[in-house]
């Protein structure tokens, strides 16, 4: 019985501990709920239930000794579909009986601590190419590819940055879209840029809450409505920051 | 010429977005390729005067496809792939007009912006979920097919 109630609750705590790591790093609701299910089972918990916000997971698993739950809380959200996928084949896994509770644990806290990301310069690099491509997608012209890249690339360089100095993520990415619209402004009015509009609309593309926006709408539609609703307050908050900083440097020209 | 710099340029921005959400080193050009088809497939539908909303909801349900067809090939997650190829049709543009004309106090034409932004950020989650839809028709006609043998 002892034993039992021990094995339950190293059963939790792996669940957790996944659901975790991925819904900080941009999982699907669904997704986080059916890992955690997954992995429930695979390890003899065949009766679980979950209950996945983007704030805060909470876990149950039943069976014979009385029903247990734990919670979770999540405090920072950010997109690393890396995780995301490690997560996936170490729930294969688990799913196929390769690996054992404490392995699962280990490997999961060691995915939840290392960071294998890209470098911040290749990251910038790629956010500055991406705004200039997508100066020329939304009809721009090539004389204002440059421009867009230096903007997007100042963009992306300053929410990092003020990130780092101000954990708000809000008044960071204002700052940003500020930045964005300072750049523009400068480029247009020197002439080394012809379209402000579209400078800006580029460029500001990194920065956009576009993932947020249709997972809240797909989670609205599968059924889990507080996820949904709360993932759009979050989307609609950074629109807002982003338009509002772009919105102080249009209102003084 | 234009449909040729089209086709590189959102090739290049869905791959980098790949490099900004961290994605997985082998999916960056499986990821690229995702967005370069459903931003041609948004493009080509909207040069030919189709409507914008309709544009979208087709893009979306194609990139979901290939995505979910990348995802069962390559055993990973299908968000890899899905999240760069919508993000060339997130209406940026749009609510970026939006919220100009509010700051400018022309709340007419920012309220029909918004709407239509909100509008096709809907109807890219519609695409996205009528092809998981679709999806799960398939697997679960399949089981309930090879149940009754």
């Amino acid at each position: 019985m002892e034993k039992q109630l021990t094995h339950t609750y190293e059963v939790i705590q792996v669940c957790l501990l996944a659901g975790k790591v991925m819904l900080q790093n941009g999982g699907e609701t669904y997704r986080v709920e059916d890992t955690m299910r997954r992995i429930a089972e695979a390890f003899g918990a065949a009766n679980s239930d979950s209950y996945v916000t983007p704030t805060g997971i909470f876990f149950t698993v039943e069976g014979p000794e009385p029903s247990k739950t734990q919670l979770i809380r999540i405090l920072e959200r950010t997109t690393d579909l890396h995780k995301v996928a490690k997560v996936n084949s170490i729930s294969r896994r688990i799913s196929g009986g390769k690996l054992s509770i404490q392995e699962a644990y280990s490997e999961l806290e060691k995915l939840d601590k290392q960071s294998e990301r890209y470098t911040f310069r290749a990251q910038l690099i790629a956010a500055a190419i991406a705004s200039g491509c997508f100066l020329i997608m939304f009809q721009g012209s090539w004389d204002d590819f440059f421009p867009a890249v230096l903007a997007g690339g100042g963009g992306f360089f300053s929410v990092t940055w003020f990130n780092r100095l101000v954990p708000i993520k809000f008044f960071s990415e204002f700052l940003a879209s500020f930045v964005i619209g300072l750049m523009a402004v400068f480029f247009v009015y020197t002439g080394l840029g012809t379209e402000l509009d579209k400078i800006i609309i580029g460029s500001v593309m990194p920065l956009v809450p576009g993932l947020l926006i249709t997972n809240a709408v797909r989670d609205l539609m599968a059924g889990h409505l507080i996820s949904g609703l709360s993932k759009g307050a979050e989307a609609f908050l950074t629109a807002f920051a982003i338009g509002a900083g772009i919105a102080v440097v249009v209102s003084f020209l | 010429m234009t449909l040729v710099a089209q086709l590189i340029t959102s090739f290049i921005a869905s791959t980098g977005f790949g490099v900004m959400f961290n994605a997985p080193k082998p999916s960056l050009l499986k990821g690229g390729f995702v967005g370069m088809t459903g931003w041609v497939i948004y493009y080509l539908m909207e040069q030919s005067g189709i409507d914008a909303v309709i544009a979208t909801v087709t893009a979306s349900f194609f990139i979901a496809v290939i995505s979910q067809i990348f995802a069962k090939v390559y055993r990973t997650p299908v968000i890899i792939f899905s999240v760069a190829g919508i993000i060339p049709l997130v209406p940026g543009g749009l609510a970026y007009d939006a919220m100009r004309n509010f700051v400018q106090n022309d709340y007419n034409t920012a309220i029909n912006l918004a709407a239509k932004a909100f509008m096709i950020s809907g109807s890219i989650a519609v695409g996205l979920v009528f092809s998981e839809v679709i999806n799960q028709i398939i697997r679960n006609a399949t089981m309930i097919r090879q149940e009754k043998q």
